[in-house]
């Protein structure tokens, strides 16, 4: 009952109106950025710090203004993931593989609203796991050496054929090429360039927002001007937007695959070299293979494949501050920039900040239930309004996406390499797209490549060169298990399942 | 050589006693200053420049706040190319420096640079290496651990916050040496993302050992998760008298990492002065040696002239280090 007592008089912090308005500050902020392309939770937060600090405000009500922004942000990914089929952020990109189709069936309402729900539940969870299992979740995360990180990396790799239903060559050449992208820049053991050709803007490597905006946002836009003038028959295409208030029916269906999406999300979250990209990847295509193992309905406008990486991307955005608060080290980018705040504020994260500023932490969490509800409630009626978005001619459209797309890569860098870099990119993507390779695997790819060559070299290095380390441990045979399965069952079941609807239509 | 090392260490005693002289009419005043931090927000560099921009603006040194850009890449080589191939005679710019700046000119990872393509502005603190293991460890002493590790020096893996190479790899070479390692690069070192991370790396029992800055390790030892087994400072530290030194270890090494700021080279000399007096008005705070106390650092001061003669010390001490273990050829 200490913890309900202590969660009581963080509530008493963050109840006063001056909390409550820049919680409902953040979060407008927050959704707004997540939905730019390109302006994710990171630089959402960072640009919100030198308005935290000349408002003067004290610690509790800076964490509680850039908390907000960050679950803000983490909700409003999704929405240009739905429907413009551009992910918000990175942890958005498996929202667009169910999201978009959804919206061109006539159903972006619905997929926006059921999202919105599985957002809520996701981050409502972890939250609630944070304030329970903060101090045990830390030992698991310390289960977790460089040998269990690589096979970690290796489980989202080798469950890859479950997000993409049609040529599972093409995705592990996506996969591949991703992985290659990822080696460019400085070897972060040694301090050797790879690839960069004394080039000092690829020094660093390719940062992954550049790629997603490129391969996603900018390739759509070279496909409309490839169809702008035969798109007669684009006429008939006037945009459904659906019913807007939320289906129960629909969001009761997908209750399990919120609450599995949840679990997943969490638990990356929680490990500090996973996080939230991880996190909507696994929940996304476990969760394909645990409901539809032939492939028939995922890719198609599956509510459940809205549902399930939605749920894990925010449940991964809660479960991010475990490692923030306790041990001090961030899970992903945005909570590396909490943590920037926090030592501003004079408070030093780590393993004492529990018992030695109990204030700021449970008035913390007690934001962090505020601007969920506070999420929800504004996200459900938003929804008439962020589908007007479809009603907009795509002529009128496309080049605000272009626009958005170069200002939001250039005020990350301030450099007009990245900007020629995402041209780039963009040109890649309109390629890939033609010869129907799925992007998702290359983005995955440039994300968790680094993370998963320096975990096996750190783990060579320990040691000794000695491969056996990779199996050292029950909890890394335990992964090498999850991984075989999910990558031999789909291929099994898949064929099993269709030679017997082959036969099924046959008699 | 080692003299040279641990002369950093003393001018930092002499130079904690630095008075600030009194601020006279300027002819120079900044407009829309900006402060790079050449890393990700988060870091020491980050740390660095937030904390000049806050207390430069609450103290009133400056009119306009002052604006905190991140420009990460190449280990601070980008910030150092945009510095003095685009903004040389800019007079409003001021950059985030550290130890890192100097080992990296040093060691040639900054492509062709040298110290003097900037402006060594000030340091303004300092914090001191320190070796630390788990707490149940079987290593009470640093003495303990440098017999296995002369027995067999891949028997202890040294977790570290940076690239092989790195003020956190240098300093435990350096120990070994001075205990009678003969290849010191034979060290079994387990480079990790930032301090943080190598933190974990020993917690989660991965490596034995973790070769750091004094202030990452600080809520650990309180907390009794880990055991300091020497710091790399002169003496005792004045709040932690119960870590040794590895000085009196019988291994006279001092790793201290310095925090400081550089400026374009071609600004003008009024403007040099302005900023130099500006963070000497800053260092003359007591709210700003309360900032530095807390996140574990100790005052280390140097402008001016003796700026330019630490920092080309550093540089020299680095280059010659460097060669020695192999490194750099």
């Amino acid at each position: 009952m200490d913890i309900l007592s202590l969660l009581g008089a963080g509530f008493e912090v963050a109840l006063t109106p001056q909390n409550l308005f820049l919680a409902l500050m953040g979060c407008f902020l927050g959704t707004l950025m997540g939905a730019l392309p390109g302006l994710g939770p990171a630089n959402g937060v960072a640009i919100l710090i030198p308005i935290a600090f000349s408002l003067g405000l004290g610690p509790t009500p800076s964490l509680i203004l850039l908390t907000s922004v960050y679950y803000g942000a983490m909700y409003g990914g999704r929405i240009s993931s739905i429907l413009l089929n551009i992910p918000g952020d990175e942890p958005a990109m498996m929202t667009c593989l169910d999201g978009y189709p959804m919206a061109k069936q006539g159903k972006a309402g619905e997929a926006l609203s059921l999202s919105g729900v599985a957002s809520f539940i996701g981050a409502f969870v972890a939250t609630c796991g944070l304030v329970v299992l903060a101090p045990q979740l830390v030992k698991i995360a310390l289960l977790f050496g460089p040998a269990e990180y690589f096979v970690l990396f290796t489980v989202a790799f080798a469950t890859l054929g479950g997000i993409t239903s049609t040529n599972q060559a093409k995705s592990a050449f996506a996969a591949a090429l991703g992985l290659g992208i990822a080696m460019i820049g400085s070897d972060s053991q040694t301090g050797s360039q790879r690839f960069t050709f004394d080039h000092i803007h690829l020094y660093d490597g390719i940062d992954f927002l550049i790629a997603i905006v490129g391969l996603f946002a900018l390739s759509e836009v070279f496909i409309f001007l490839e169809h702008h003038r035969s798109s007669i028959a684009r006429k008939s295409e006037t945009p459904k937007v659906g019913r807007i208030l939320p289906d129960f029916k629909m969001i009761l269906r997908c209750m399990p695959s919120i609450g599995r999406g949840t679990a997943l999300g969490f638990f990356a979250g929680v490990l500090p070299g996973a996080g939230a990209s991880l996190g909507s990847f696994l929940a996304y295509s476990l969760e394909k293979q645990s409901v539809d193992r032939a492939g028939d309905t995922f890719g198609k406008g599956d509510p459940r494949g809205v549902a399930a990486p939605e749920a894990g991307n925010n449940a991964a955005s809660g479960g991010a501050l475990v490692p923030m608060l306790a041990l001090g080290v961030p899970g992903s980018g945005t909570t590396a920039v909490l943590l920037a705040v926090l030592l501003q504020l004079n408070i030093t994260p780590g393993p004492l900040l529990f018992t030695k500023n109990p204030e700021v932490v449970w008035g913390l969490i007690a934001a962090l239930f505020i601007g969920n509800f506070m999420l929800l409630a504004m996200n459900i009626p938003l929804v008439g309004l962020f589908t007007r978005v479809l009603m907009v001619p795509t002529r009128i459209l496309m080049p605000v996406v272009a626009m958005i797309s170069f200002v939001g890569i250039y005020s990350i860098t301030g450099s007009t390499f990245d900007v020629m870099l995402m041209v780039g990119f963009g040109v890649a993507g309109w390629v890939l797209r033609k010869l129907e390779v799925p992007l998702v695997p290359v983005i995955l790819g440039i994300l968790l490549g680094n993370q998963m060559e320096v975990n096996l070299r750190r783990a060579m290095t320990i040691s000794d060169g000695d491969w056996l380390t990779l199996v050292g441990s029950p909890l890394a045979i335990i992964l090498w298990v999850i991984a075989i399965t999910g990558f031999v069952l789909p291929m099994y079941f898949g064929r099993r399942v269709r030679a017997r609807m082959e036969s099924n239509r046959h008699e | 050589m080692f003299k040279k090392t641990t002369h950093i260490a003393v001018a930092a005693v002499i130079a904690a006693a630095f008075s600030v002289s009194g601020a006279h009419a300027q002819s120079f005043k900044a407009e829309n200053p900006q402060c790079i931090a050449p890393s990700n927000p988060g870091g020491g560099w980050d740390f660095i420049c937030r904390t000049t921009a806050k207390f430069l603006f609450d103290l009133k040194v400056i009119e306009d706040s002052m604006q905190v850009t991140n420009m990460s890449g190449g280990g601070g080589g980008v910030a150092f190319a945009h510095v003095t191939k685009e903004r040389n005679e800019d007079n409003n710019l001021i950059v985030a420096a550290s130890m890192s700046t100097s080992a990296r000119i040093a060691q040639g990872i900054y492509e062709g640079a040298e110290q003097d393509d900037v402006h060594f502005l000030a340091t303004f603190g300092a914090e001191y290496g320190a070796i630390a293991v788990q707490a149940d460890s079987k290593y009470e002493t640093l003495t303990q651990m440098m017999d296995d590790i002369k027995a067999d020096p891949r028997s202890v893996g040294i977790a570290g916050g940076s690239s092989v190479g790195s003020y956190d790899h240098i300093k435990p070479m350096l120990v070994a040496q001075k205990a009678g390692l003969e290849d010191v690069t034979q060290l079994k070192y387990v480079s990790f993302d930032g301090g943080g991370e190598a933190m974990t790396g020993l917690l989660s029992g991965s490596t034995e050992a973790l070769s750091g800055d004094f202030s990452e390790m600080l809520g650990f030892l309180e907390s009794g998760d880990i055991r300091i087994i020497a710091i790399l400072a002169p003496e005792r530290l004045k709040n932690f008298p119960d870590i040794p030194t590895a000085k009196e270890q019988g291994y006279d090494v001092v790793g201290a990492n310095w925090r400081g700021l550089y400026m374009p080279a071609g600004a003008s000399d009024e403007a040099k002065e302005f900023w130099s007096n500006a963070i000497q008005t800053m260092v003359a705070d007591e709210g700003f040696q309360q900032t530095l106390e807390d996140a574990a650092m100790a005052e280390f001061n140097n402008f001016g002239d003796d700026m330019y003669q630490f920092v080309a010390g550093s540089i020299e001490d680095i280059t010659k280090l460097s060669k020695e273990i192999g490194i750099i050829q």
